[in-house]
């Protein structure tokens, strides 16, 4: 099962671990550049590695099915980004573009996106090494049928040079109320990005961090191993889950009664509200998150909060409505789904 | 993405037309965006820009003069589009673009010797030669240290392996002396 319905290491702070490997066939122009026809190629080629001609798998344990962007509707394609399983780029260009989905929903083979192969393994909590392994472990059974682009020097040659060497992306994301609320974000911030690492929000444009959910990540990607970028992230991830447990007891403390009670009004809200923005449900939703995982809201699984998180996003309200819905109506939507939801996760 | 106009050459400009309310947009190289009246120009600020401005630090004198200009030979892409586009067109061309590649993968990693996995197919004598190339600095030091014993195992090791794959290192000559 996927991020959103399974338990993981560290939950508390840390909603999912995530590798992304970047990788291009040989002697066939990069995306920017190729033609419909490189593009079909490509498709091909990534599809045959997987399957055989007869469309049988070509190894057991992880099963994948092919996906065709211009198979799938719009909505049910901004949906598969809300659920991090593939990334906006790859929708840019849905005539071309395909994805090999496993069916446990934690690893995605995108086809035709800024490279030629993306492929990333999502994980629910800490879990980068596990991620790492997986996704290692697909990249060689690909490379079995396929040529890479392959630079002795340069590693893994990839359409933009900020990822060549590895194409290794690996990032957590992370839950940060705590270190939010005390003020400490902007400090771990300007930290990070001086260790090449890179932090932004997630679900929200630009630096907003909604819901104070934060995904930090590798920004080198040429000259140390895979294993090195790994260590350097899990390091700096373990100490910014001990800060945020540390800066959450804190508050605990310090705000005694009013913090318990601003926690349990947001409960409130969400159980009660008849129109809710985006930004008003992430930052209600990310109270109630802390409130369950200090255990004040008790019998409730983290997981669940985290699938209740993804139902408010704009297209999984747009689909749970099934069809066109215009300004306020979304609002009033988006809050009629989750008064349903949170009333069935606390059993009321 | 390729150009919507001449279909060429990479897609470097983004246009885009408000008429009450209702927007169009347009993806465009540089010369059909040209060629464009009624579209306003959007400034924008990309990864293309920054890789630009990677370019121009630590380079003022080359802001003013105009250097020959690199070209892939393969896909075409000369070195302005890449810096526009931030994007390479194809994988010859970080051999054409050689020269300029190494100050800017210097600045983006800090580094520009891979280190990490190598495919199992094509890479196993490239695998080799980084084998070599780590009993050679191992060598070295076995021999500042005087462990002679180390020192004849990995001259060995490196020759055995040297010849497993056919080729002299190719830097030899250093520890010949």
């Amino acid at each position: 099962m996927n991020w959103l319905n399974e338990a993981g290491p560290e939950r508390d702070v840390t909603l999912t671990s995530r590798i992304r490997l970047a990788r291009n066939i040989a002697d066939i122009p990069f995306p920017t550049v190729m033609l419909p026809e490189h593009a079909r190629q490509v498709a091909e080629k990534v599809r045959n590695s997987i399957f055989d001609f007869s469309g049988h798998q070509r190894f057991a344990g992880i099963k994948f099915a092919y996906i065709k962007m211009s198979d799938v509707p719009e909505i049910e394609r901004q949906i598969l980004v809300e659920k991090h399983l593939a990334s906006q780029d790859l929708m840019e260009h849905p005539e071309v573009s395909a994805i090999l989905l496993d069916s446990n929903e934690e690893i995605t083979v995108m086809i035709n996106e800024e490279d030629h192969i993306r492929m990333q393994c999502v994980l629910p909590g800490f879990q980068l090494s596990k991620a790492w392994e997986t996704i290692s472990y697909i990249d060689d059974l690909i490379e079995e049928q396929v040529d890479y682009a392959f630079h002795e020097e340069f590693g893994y040659l990839t359409s933009c040079p900020t990822n060549v060497g590895t194409g290794l992306r690996s990032s957590v994301m992370m839950h940060l109320p705590g270190l939010t609320m005390s003020n400490q974000m902007n400090a771990i911030l300007q930290t990070i990005t001086k260790i090449g690492l890179t932090a932004r929000g997630i679900y929200g444009e630009g630096s907003e961090a909604l819901g104070s959910i934060y995904q930090i990540s590798n920004q080198v990607t040429l000259g140390p191993t895979e294993e090195d970028i790994i260590n350097n992230l899990s390091i700096v991830s373990r100490q910014i889950v001990d800060k945020e447990r540390q800066a959450r007891k804190a508050l605990r403390q310090a705000g005694g009664i009013q913090f318990e009670d601003s926690l349990w009004r947001a409960c409130g809200l969400l159980l009660h509200a008849r129109i809710m923005s985006l930004k008003e449900f992430m930052s209600l939703i990310s109270s109630v998150r802390l409130a369950v995982s200090m255990g004040l809201i008790p019998g409730v699984a983290l997981e669940k909060i985290d699938a209740v998180m993804t139902m408010g996003q704009p297209a999984n309200v747009m689909k749970k409505a099934g069809g066109r819905l215009k300004g306020k109506e979304v609002d009033v939507e988006r809050a009629n789904i989750i008064r349903g939801a949170m009333r069935e996760i606390l059993n009321l | 993405m390729l150009c919507q106009e001449c279909k060429k050459r990479p897609a470097t400009v983004h246009l885009m037309k408000i008429v009450n309310n209702h927007k169009t947009e347009l993806f465009l190289c540089e010369e059909c965006a040209g060629r464009q009246e009624d579209f306003m120009q959007m400034p924008s600020f990309s990864i293309s820009d920054l890789i630009a401005g990677f370019m121009e630090t630590g380079k003022p004198h080359q802001a003013f003069e105009k250097p020959a200009q690199s070209r892939c030979k393969v896909c075409g892409m000369d070195y302005s589009q890449f810096k526009k586009a931030g994007r390479f067109g194809c994988q010859e061309c970080y051999k054409y673009f050689d020269s300029e590649l190494i100050p800017l993968l210097r600045k983006i990693h800090g580094n520009y010797h891979h280190s990490g996995k190598v495919p199992r197919k094509t890479g196993t004598d490239f695998l080799k030669k980084r084998q070599i190339a780590q009993y050679k600095s191992e060598l070295k030091k076995a021999i500042e240290v005087e462990a002679y014993e180390r020192a004849a195992e990995l001259r060995d090791m490196i020759k055995a392996l040297e010849e497993s794959y056919g080729g002299q290192g190719g830097d030899n000559n250093e520890l010949a002396e």
